[in-house]
Order: C-alpha cells, then sequence, then structure tokens
C-alpha cells in the first residue's frame, strides 16, 4: 500500500517506464562521445521547462588557517527557450557590497554578456565575460562553475560507469571548447543514472593536473521534477582553500519576466 | 691485577677472527642503511617548527598563498624588451609557465592586467595580446605603460625597459621531497627550450624552487667531490705516517668502515642528507684517522724495539686504550651538542659525526688490532718523519722553559690581540651567496639583482581590524604612507600593494582623468570597485595572494636588492617602527618571508648554541678531571680548549668579517677536536710529574719528547681535512672548513707555547706521591 502513497517514486516510476526507450537509446550510444553527450542532453531535458527560479544563497570560504568569510548572495535564474539563461544576483553581505548585483545573459554561441551594478557609484559596469575563470568574489568557484551552463560549450565523453557514496555513476568527461579562456583542461563529472543529478566534479587545471572537486549534497526535488542541491562544497586541492555554498530556498515559477532581467532591473534589485 | 686495557689486547689477539667477523657483519648490517639515505633539499631545512621567523612565514603563506616560486629573467640581446620578437617570445614564455607541473600562477608584463576604461566600461585584460601583430604605436603605448606601472617597473619590468621577468608561483604538495627536483627540471628545460628558440635572448631561471635544488646540488657536490679528494689526502698522509702499505690499507678500512656505519645508521634512523649532513663523510674521515695512526705508530715502535707482533698489539691497546676512549668520547660530546642548534641540518651532522666518532672508536680497538693480528704487519725500518726530529722538540721545550715569562706575555697578548677581531665580525646569512658562483642558481640571481629585481622580500602582513576593513580609506591610506616611506629607502627595488590597483580603477572609473590617480574616498565604493575589478580577472590571476579571504587584511611585498642581511634586519626595524608611529595598533606586525627567516638564522642558532657550547664545556671539563684526576690541570685545560676557537672567531673577524650559520656550531665543533692534543699532552705531563716524580720543567720536557710529534701530525691531518671541507662550494661549510682550521692550528700553538707555560706558572706544588695507577709510564 505504501507504494501508492510514495507519489515521487511513483513519478519515478512512471518517468522510467516512459523514457525506458531512451534509455536503452543511451545504453546503445555507438562512441563514448556520441554517450557522454546523450547524458547530458537527458539532464538538460530533464530540468527543463523551469520557467524562472530565485533561491537565496550563503557564501563560505575558508582558508588553509580555517578562517571564515561569508557572502549572501540572492540568486534569480529566468529561463529562456532557444538561448542560454539569464541570470541576476545580488548581494546582501559583506555590507560594503550590499544592494551589488551581476546581471549576465548566458549565449549558446559567443561570449555570455555581463553587467555589475555599482550601488556606490549608482552606475552600471559591463564586465569581460571572457574571463568566467576567474575567481568568482574570492572564492574557490569561478562564474564558469557556478553560471547556467549551455551544452554547447563543451564537447563530451562518457568515460565508465561507477558507484559513488551509493549512487549507480555515468562518469563522463568535458572539454571546454573555448579552452583558451576556461582556466579547465577538462571537468570528470559524475552523474547518479536515477535523476541525472550531478554528484561530483573534478576539475583539471590547464596542465593537467586535478585542481578543484566539487561534491553536492542535500538534493532536494522541487515541483515534482526538478532536483536542485542544498549544498555545495568545493575543495581547492593545490591551494587548500575551499568555499560552501548553501541553497536555503528554491521558488520556482514566481513569474519572473525579462522585464527583471535588464540594466534598469540592476538597479532595483534588492 | 691486570688492567682491562691489557685483557682487552689479549682478547683481540685470541678471539682475532670472530671480531673481525663480527665487525663485518656489523658494517654490512649498518652500511646497508646507505640505501635509505634521503636527501632534503628545502630552504626551510634550516629552520626548527618553533622558529618564531617560520612560525610567522607559515601564518603568512596559510592566510594568502604559498611563496614558491620560479623566476625566469629574459635579456634581449638587443637591450630593448619592447620589439614584437621580445614580447612574443615572453607571451610564448607565459603561455608554457602556466603548464610547468605545480604551477598555479604566471605574471609576465604581458598577461599583466592592464585596466581601461571605453565608453563607459571598465576593460580589464592582458597588456599584451598577439604581440607579432602590433603597430609601432601600440609597441610604444605598451612600453609608456608597463614603464610607469608601479605594479610591473622594478619587479617584472627593468627601469630601462632592457630586461624583463617572468614570476612563477608553485604550489607544492605537502611533504614531497622530489617535487622541487620536479619543477626546477621542468624550468631548465623550458629555459633551454626557449634558449633554442629565441638565440637573440639570455634567458636566466632563479627562484626560491631553484635554492631548494641547488641546495641539493651542492650536497650531491660536496659528497663526490669532496670526499674523494680527502680519501686522497688521508692516503698521503698515512703513507708518510706509516710507511707500510698494509698499515695503509687497514687505517684505510678503518675510516671507511666508520664513515659506512655512521651513514648507514643515519639511513637506518631516517637522518636526512642535507648540505651540512652532507659533510659528516669528510669529517669522520678526518676524525677516525687519529685513532688508527696512534694504535699503530706505537704497535709499529715496539716492533721496532723487537717485540714481536702479538706483544706489539696488546701493548699498544695498553697504552693507547685510554687515550683513544677519551678524545673519542669528548669528540662526540662536542658533535652532540650540536642538537641543541636551531637549525635541523647541524643537528643532524652532528648525530651523524658521532656514531661515526663512536664507530670509529670500536673499529679502532677491535677489528683493527684483530686484522693485525693476523696480517703479516711489518714495521719500517726507521721512523717516520713527517715532523721534524725529536731533537727539535727537545729544543722547543728547552727553550719555553728558558723563557717562560716573555712567552707567557707573548701568548696573552696574542690571545687578546686575536681575540679582539670579533667585533669585526658581521653575521650575515645571504642565502644566495651560500653558493658560489659557478652555479647556475647564484649566477641567475646575480644577474637579475643588477638588472631587474632583488630575491629579498620583506612581506608585510597588515590587518585592518574588521572583516571588509581593507576598503576603509584610513586603511589604505596608511598602506600608501608605508608603501611610499619604504619606496624612498635605500636598496628597496620594488612595493607590491594592492592600493597600486584601486588608485588604477579610480583613475579609470572618472574618465581616466589623472587627478584621479588617487585612493577613493569611501568605503563602500572602495569595496565595489574592487568587486567589479576582481570579476574581471581571469582564471589564477585573483587578489587571493594579496587580500585574504574577509578582507581585514592584504599583504605588501618589499623587494630589497643589493642590502647585506644587516642591512635587511635593519630595514625591516625600521619599518615597524613606522608602522608603531604611523599606524593604528591593529596593523603593527613584524615583516616576514624567507628573507627575514635567514636573516635571524645566525642570530637564533647563536643564542641556541651559546649556553649548549658552554654545557658541552662543562662536559669535557669534567671528563678532563677524571682522566687527569686533577681538578687544576682539568681547569687549566679550559684555557687552551677555548680560546682557540675565540682566536679563530678573532681572525676570522680581521681577515674576512662576514659568517654565518658556521659560526654559531663552532665552539662546539672544534671543542671536542682541539680537547685531543690536550688531553694528549696533559696525560704525559702527568705521568711524568706523578709515576717517575719528575719536576714541571722535567715533566714538560717529556711530554714534548713523546706527544709533539704525534699532536703534530694529528693537527696537519686535521688541518688538511678541513682545509678540503674549506673548498665547498656551500658557505656555510666552506666557511666551517676554514674557520675549523684556523681553531685547531691555534689549538696546537697554545699546546706548544701557552699550556707549558701555564703548567709552570700555576703547577708549582711538589710532585705528588706516585700513583697507585698500574699504567706503566709510557716511554716510546
Amino acid at each position: 500500500m505504501k507504494f501508492f502513497t510514495d507519489w515521487p517514486g511513483v513519478v519515478v516510476l512512471l518517468l522510467g517506464i516512459f523514457f525506458s526507450p531512451l534509455c536503452e537509446k543511451i545504453s546503445r550510444a555507438e562512441t563514448p562521445e556520441e554517450k557522454g553527450l546523450a547524458i547530458i542532453m537527458e539532464a538538460e531535458r530533464r530540468d527543463q521547462g523551469f520557467g524562472d527560479l530565485v533561491t537565496d544563497m550563503v557564501m563560505i570560504l575558508r582558508n588553509r588557517n580555517g578562517q571564515e568569510s561569508r557572502r549572501e548572495v540572492t540568486n534569480k535564474v529566468l529561463e529562456k527557450k532557444g538561448d542560454g539563461d539569464k541570470s541576476l544576483s545580488v548581494f546582501h553581505t559583506p555590507r560594503d557590497i550590499r544592494g551589488t548585483a551581476l546581471l549576465t545573459f548566458s549565449h549558446k554561441s559567443g561570449d555570455d554578456e555581463q553587467w555589475l551594478y555599482l550601488p556606490a557609484l549608482k552606475r552600471v559596469k559591463r564586465i569581460n565575460s571572457r574571463n568566467k575563470s576567474g575567481s568568482f568574489v574570492g572564492s574557490e568557484f569561478s562564474y564558469e562553475d557556478i553560471s547556467s551552463q549551455e551544452i554547447e560549450e563543451y564537447t563530451y565523453k562518457y568515460l565508465r560507469d561507477e558507484e559513488l557514496d551509493g549512487h549507480a555513476c555515468t562518469v563522463s568527461e568535458y572539454y571546454p571548447v573555448d579552452a583558451e579562456n576556461s582556466g579547465y583542461s577538462r571537468q570528470m563529472v559524475w552523474r547518479d543514472k536515477d535523476e541525472y543529478r550531478i554528484q561530483k566534479v573534478d576539475f583539471y587545471d590547464r596542465k593537467n593536473s586535478l585542481l578543484k572537486t566539487l561534491t553536492m549534497k542535500g538534493y532536494k526535488q522541487y515541483e515534482g521534477k526538478y532536483w536542485r542541491a542544498g549544498e555545495m562544497h568545493m575543495m581547492n586541492h593545490q591551494s587548500g582553500k575551499s568555499t560552501v555554498l548553501l541553497y536555503s530556498t528554491y521558488r520556482f515559477h514566481t513569474g519572473l519576466t525579462d522585464n527583471d532581467f535588464n540594466k534598469n532591473s540592476l538597479k532595483r534589485a534588492r | 691485577m691486570k688492567t682491562f686495557e691489557a685483557r682487552l689486547g689479549r682478547f683481540v689477539i685470541k678471539y682475532s677472527i670472530p671480531l673481525i667477523l663480527l665487525s663485518l657483519l656489523v658494517v654490512a648490517g649498518t652500511g646497508y642503511g646507505t640505501r635509505f639515505l634521503t636527501f632534503s633539499s628545502n630552504s626551510r631545512m634550516f629552520f626548527s617548527e618553533d622558529n618564531p621567523e617560520l612560525q610567522a612565514f607559515n601564518a603568512l603563506e596559510q592566510t594568502y598563498t604559498k611563496f614558491e616560486n620560479v623566476f625566469f629573467t629574459i635579456a634581449p640581446k638587443s637591450k630593448n624588451v619592447f620589439t614584437r620578437d621580445v614580447l612574443g617570445a615572453v607571451q610564448d614564455l607565459t603561455e608554457k609557465s602556466w603548464k610547468m607541473p605545480y604551477s598555479s600562477r604566471v605574471d609576465s608584463i604581458t598577461n599583466y592586467q592592464h585596466t581601461k576604461v571605453e565608453g563607459d566600461d571598465l576593460i580589464v585584460e592582458d597588456l599584451v595580446e598577439n604581440a607579432e601583430q602590433l603597430t609601432d604605436e601600440q609597441l610604444q603605448e605598451v612600453r609608456d605603460i608597463a614603464l610607469n606601472e608601479p605594479l610591473l617597473k622594478g619587479r617584472l619590468i627593468s627601469l630601462s625597459g632592457h630586461v624583463t621577468g617572468v614570476n612563477v608561483n608553485v604550489i607544492k604538495p605537502d611533504e614531497n621531497g622530489k617535487v622541487s627536483d620536479t619543477i626546477s627540471e621542468a624550468a631548465y628545460a623550458l629555459q633551454a627550450e626557449m634558449q633554442r628558440k629565441y638565440p637573440q635572448l639570455d634567458i636566466y631561471v632563479t627562484g626560491v624552487v631553484m635554492i631548494d635544488t641547488t641546495f641539493e646540488q651542492a650536497t650531491e657536490e660536496d659528497i663526490t667531490l669532496l670526499v674523494p679528494i680527502m680519501c686522497g689526502l688521508l692516503l698521503l698522509i698515512l703513507a708518510i705516517c706509516l710507511r707500510s702499505a698494509l698499515g695503509m690499507g687497514l687505517t684505510f678500512l678503518v675510516i671507511v668502515f666508520s664513515t659506512l656505519t655512521g651513514l648507514g645508521l643515519a639511513g637506518w634512523l631516517g637522518i636526512p642528507m642535507n648540505p651540512a649532513s652532507a659533510n659528516a663523510p669528510t669529517i669522520i674521515l678526518t676524525l677516525a684517522v687519529a685513532d688508527s695512526v696512534h694504535i699503530l705508530t706505537t704497535m709499529f715502535h715496539q716492533m721496532r724495539n723487537g717485540l714481536d707482533r702479538h706483544q706489539a698489539i696488546e701493548h699498544s691497546i695498553r697504552i693507547n686504550f685510554q687515550p683513544v676512549l677519551v678524545t673519542s668520547l669528548t669528540t662526540a660530546v662536542g658533535f652532540l651538542t650540536m642538537n641543541f642548534s636551531d637549525a635541523p641540518p647541524f643537528r643532524d651532522l652532528g648525530n651523524v659525526v658521532a656514531m661515526g666518532i663512536i664507530a670509529a672508536f670500536f673499529y679502532s680497538v677491535l677489528l683493527l688490532p684483530a686484522l693485525a693480528a693476523i696480517l703479516p704487519l711489518k714495521a719500517a725500518k726507521s721512523s717516520p718523519s713527517i715532523s721534524p726530529s725529536s731533537y727539535i722538540y727537545e729544543r722547543l721545550a728547552d727553550f719555553i722553559v728558558r723563557r717562560r715569562t716573555a712567552i707567557f706575555w707573548t701568548m696573552i697578548i696574542m690571545i687578546i690581540g686575536a681575540t679582539t677581531g670579533i667585533s669585526r665580525i658581521q653575521l650575515d646569512d645571504d642565502f644566495v651567496k651560500f653558493f658560489s658562483p659557478h652555479f647556475d642558481f647564484r649566477r641567475a640571481t646575480d644577474f637579475t639583482a643588477e638588472n631587474l629585481t632583488g630575491m629579498y622580500m620583506i612581506d608585510w602582513d597588515l590587518n585592518s581590524g574588521g572583516e571588509g576593513g581593507v576598503n576603509e580609506p584610513e586603511y589604505q591610506h596608511t598602506i600608501e604612507a608605508f608603501a611610499d616611506w619604504f619606496r624612498r629607502q635605500k636598496y628597496v627595488c620594488h612595493v607590491y600593494t594592492f592600493t597600486d590597483i584601486m588608485k588604477q580603477i579610480n583613475r579609470n572609473m572618472h574618465d581616466n582623468d589623472p587627478v584621479y590617480y588617487r585612493l577613493p574616498e569611501e568605503r563602500n565604493l572602495a569595496a565595489q570597485y574592487l568587486l567589479l575589478y576582481e570579476m574581471n580577472l581571469p582564471f589564477g590571476l585573483d587578489l587571493n595572494d594579496r587580500i585574504n579571504i574577509d578582507k581585514s587584511a592584504s599583504r605588501m611585498t618589499v623587494s630589497l636588492v643589493g642590502a647585506s642581511t644587516r642591512e635587511m634586519r635593519e630595514l625591516e626595524v625600521a619599518g615597524r617602527g613606522w608602522l608603531k608611529e604611523n599606524a593604528p595598533p591593529s596593523m603593527y606586525t613584524q615583516g616576514s618571508g624567507v628573507t627575514m627567516m635567514f636573516a635571524h638564522l645566525s642570530e637564533r642558532n647563536i643564542k641556541s648554541m651559546l649556553s649548549s657550547s658552554l654545557f658541552a664545556l662543562g662536559l669535557i671539563s669534567i671528563i678532563m678531571v677524571i682522566v687527569l684526576r686533577s681538578v687544576k690541570l682539568g681547569l687549566l685545560s679550559l684555557i687552551p680548549n677555548i680560546a682557540p676557537a675565540f682566536m679563530g672567531f678573532g681572525v676570522w673577524g680581521y681577515a674576512v668579517g662576514q659568517v654565518g650559520l658556521a659560526v654559531s656550531v663552532l665552539i662546539a665543533m672544534t671543542m671536542g677536536i682541539v680537547v685531543d692534543d690536550t688531553v694528549h699532552f696533559l696525560s704525559k705531563y702527568q705521568r711524568g710529574r706523578t709515576e717517575q716524580a719528575m719536576s714541571p720543567e722535567d715533566a714538560i720536557r717529556f711530554a714534548f719528547r713523546t706527544v709533539a710529534a704525534p699532536m703534530w701530525i694529528s693537527t696537519v691531518t686535521l688541518v688538511g681535512g678541513f682545509i678540503v671541507l674549506a673548498c665547498s662550494g656551500f658557505q656555510i661549510n666552506a666557511h666551517m672548513g676554514s674557520m675549523t682550521a684556523i681553531t685547531i692550528s691555534f689549538a696546537l700553538l697554545l699546546d706548544f707555547f701557552f699550556l707549558p707555560v701555564l703548567l709552570l706558572q700555576f703547577d708549582r706544588s711538589a710532585p705528588s706521591a706516585p700513583s697507585i695507577s698500574s699504567v706503566p709510564a709510557q716511554t716510546d
């Protein structure tokens, strides 16, 4: 009887039945490259239609001494069909940068566009978004790591199946298309087979040494469909520094429109 | 009743074969440990874990990023960096440096993140992109920017634009010995590759990582070069002293075995080979030879006097056992005192040498006679003649007894005169000058210092007192003033602080109006400028090495060129003084970094060694009192034991002046060695006085007749050995070698001239009753 009260389980089951021909197609994919691409496309497909999203994030930075520093940010994302998503990040703390807001238009091809609003100057400044590889506000995350990643920005290769923390996972490698402006030579990504959620990412720097490891924890499903992690842990193996992102709330379909994602909206953002 | 010494002689002859086999087993067992010897190559090895400067430095690194680098210096033959091909080469090298093992950040004039305004936007980008396609105007523009940029000039570009640098920061994983090698091999390979590709450039490699590998190079060189020279020298001395091929062979066997045992035990115990302990073999060889020579010379002497081989062996062991034991013990005590040094390499050196010396003692009194018992050893027809004939020593003794007052005062004046030179000694541990100019690292660093920038840096971790405080205008103004103050000081070639970036952005944000090349006047504004700038920085070029994570502190780096370590220390003290007077209390701190660690190295070690040297002196004096069975003689022996080291310091002060780490261990090291001659002289004098009831005058003549020649030989051997050490390409060892050679020479001088007159002066009492000691008077 319990089976029928466990409705997310039923959804998963039904989804599984519905998509089983597709799954079969993935497993029969001919080359590792094709299989890698198929996996990411399936993950993308499953996440489609979220519309828009608002979340509050706390970023905790730690150095080798164990000292900590926190930043609080609200993120808004607007799903765009046919092009990359638009996103807006507003800083609440530290006090000195309260109200500073970052607007990003991701594009499937070509450079993304980014603007930063500086409340102290009351002006919006464009950012050279080719430098997405740099540290994001002093953290171990680069903008590249937390912005919405478009399928076209990487090429893929499926490596193997592997169990990770009780999840049956596929392991694939991502190679940046714009290698010159990426900080990485490759990323190794563990996705669970059940829900195509990222569990772990190893980042390799330009000289192909392991640089960082991202671990995703506390996944929850929203709206019966969208899985979002509650915690993202980024460890820099070379510098010994680390950053944790804690997401407290995810609100989907809040009714955001393009008007909430333009240069003028930056100044209004709180 | 037979004494232990007498029984030992018989025992050794009776059980010669088992003893030889046992010794071989011990040598094989301990010597096998040489397989596990590790080489430690790290500039930090000279600092103990609780060294305050090291702790400050570690804290700095934990807060910001690790400070280890490789620095390429690029000198175009045209003397102009700002040409398409040179900038292209710099771009190429920058790109390739990112791929060097463990590299975490690369800075050059081409990837310098230049900020400018375009319309309403702040553009942050590489100063040089696609160098080959630059127009002449663009080249001129790049030149103007670079030569006026406080972040670049005097650090990555010379003031006249003729030499430039590429700095590669590396992050070494903890506890991995071979990492420095991997990095420096890659750096040298890259240098060679670039040199081939761009013959119009001269490329040099320096940096902290290169110091590490050069330490290793120096260690290896000392072992591979000095040890064979040492062996050759010892063979020569042995040939002259013993004039017996077999005797020479046996002695050589003993000293090689001792060295193997010392090093092997080091391997078993995990004591690493470093530039200091690498000299353990040389020192063990030198010190071990004396034991064997004493035993063999006595034995040959007795054989010439008509004893058969076994009797001669017994006799030799009987009379040499005690002095050999005592001298081994005192020397070992001296070296073990090095354990009190703050610098771990000296502890390693002391322990390895002490183990070698103890091994030498056992091999000399057990293995050597055992071998001598079964091998057809023959004494040379006449006695060896490396030293002047005994006639001369008797004349010398007469002369001393006759002119005792004049000699006494001459010696006093000499001791005082030499010792006053100590005031001229300057403590200086310049880690670049540690290496002689034949090392690539030294040449590269010297060239870089003359043409571009200095390797010496003082880091200041300046705390604002609160989170985000680096954005406080007052804090930034203080740093700017601090930086300006340093820029006015002599020897300062560059000051690296984030406030220069702030000024640049402020100007950019005001339409490049030069009036606004100043710090922003509002905290929020500064914070937001910084955020904007940081958002624009590419991978690896962030500000994490300048500003800490909660933006409560920033790091300022002052680069120095041409200063002695004393001047660096003074500058650091002056900097601290400036902070005390002009900055809020939260900002007050000390300067730190590798340079500061070395700048305090000698002082720190002298402090730690001073009391322990006194302790060793006390211990050795007690041993002397027990051996000589006389408090008076034991106390008198203090003077010729301790004065030579001070005279050595003094002469060094007059002749050279500059001295580093070597000075701290000199007393501990030499005392154990110089005491040997005093032991020999005083024990013979004592025998003369007590067993033969001689007057002091006659006892002195007796002592001269019996031990002057062996004292002379052993001093020549030791001085020779330490002169070999003085040839080391590693300055600390070279200084230690020369100073020890000087000190030992003075010791012989004092033993010959000062000790006798002291005895005549203070040992005026009637000869005591003959000792009940059953040791017969030695008359050979």
